[in-house]
């Protein structure tokens, strides 16, 4: 099911999650195995916490505990491109 | 055959989760964690001083695979607190270091207003629950 057998790096990560959800900006490390993003999206706004971590589960499926061994979160939700912080 | 099986794992885990006011799904035990993540949770609780049942999800995979279809989350540690899902690790870490824990766990109230000395080497009573799944 995995899109490659090839060990999964933070670029990768990084990537999957911004075309994944809609505005976000993700910062990823790890070491193949392990990962820690640090996610902030508009999607987020308005969610609880459970919900916005699932989000970013969601990106990955069935690889997280699997090709993707463990995957820590913390979110933030940014607002949106159109709405102006003043 | 299996699949009464699955329904005996998915109804232990159900009636864990509604008989213990907090129960944590973890890898290994409170006493020997098997994983980062668990010992830390573990740690959180402790020092936190509530009681707490644990599961150890290990011995079977079906465990795993029936606790988070029921919650809708693919990793563990899971802690539950009056059988609400409340969240992994991370949730759990940043839930603590911002004392919504401590309010969702009810031990900040203990102390009529007087700031609660940190219970810090307190010594912890979890229980574990058999794992008869």
């Amino acid at each position: 099911m995995a899109a490659t057998d090839a060990p999964a790096t933070p670029e990768e990560l990084k990537q999957r999650i911004e075309t994944g959800i809609p505005g976000a900006t993700a910062t990823v490390t790890g070491d193949g195995h392990h990962f820690n993003a640090v996610v902030s999206a508009p999607a987020f706004q308005g969610l609880s916490r459970i919900a916005q971590h699932r989000l970013v589960y969601d990106v990955f499926g069935a690889e997280v505990g699997d090709r993707i061994h463990a995957l820590s979160i913390q979110t933030k939700a940014k607002a949106s491109e159109t709405e102006n912080i003043a | 055959m299996s699949d009464d099986q699955t329904t005996q794992i998915r109804e232990a885990i159900q009636s864990a989760i509604s008989e213990n006011p907090v129960i944590l799904f973890m890898k290994g035990t409170p006493d020997q964690p098997m994983c980062g993540f668990s010992a830390r949770t573990v740690a959180i609780l402790q020092s936190v001083g509530t009681p707490f049942a644990a599961v150890n999800i290990l011995p079977d995979p079906r465990i795993r695979q029936e606790l988070s279809t029921l919650s809708n989350w693919p990793t563990i540690p899971q802690l539950f607190i009056d059988g609400e899902f409340v969240g992994g690790c991370d949730i759990v870490t940043e839930m603590y270091e911002s004392g919504e824990l401590q309010t969702a766990l009810g031990v900040e109230d203990a102390n009529d207003g007087e700031p609660a000395p940190e219970p810090a080497a307190q010594e912890p009573a979890p229980l574990t629950i058999e794992n008869r799944l």
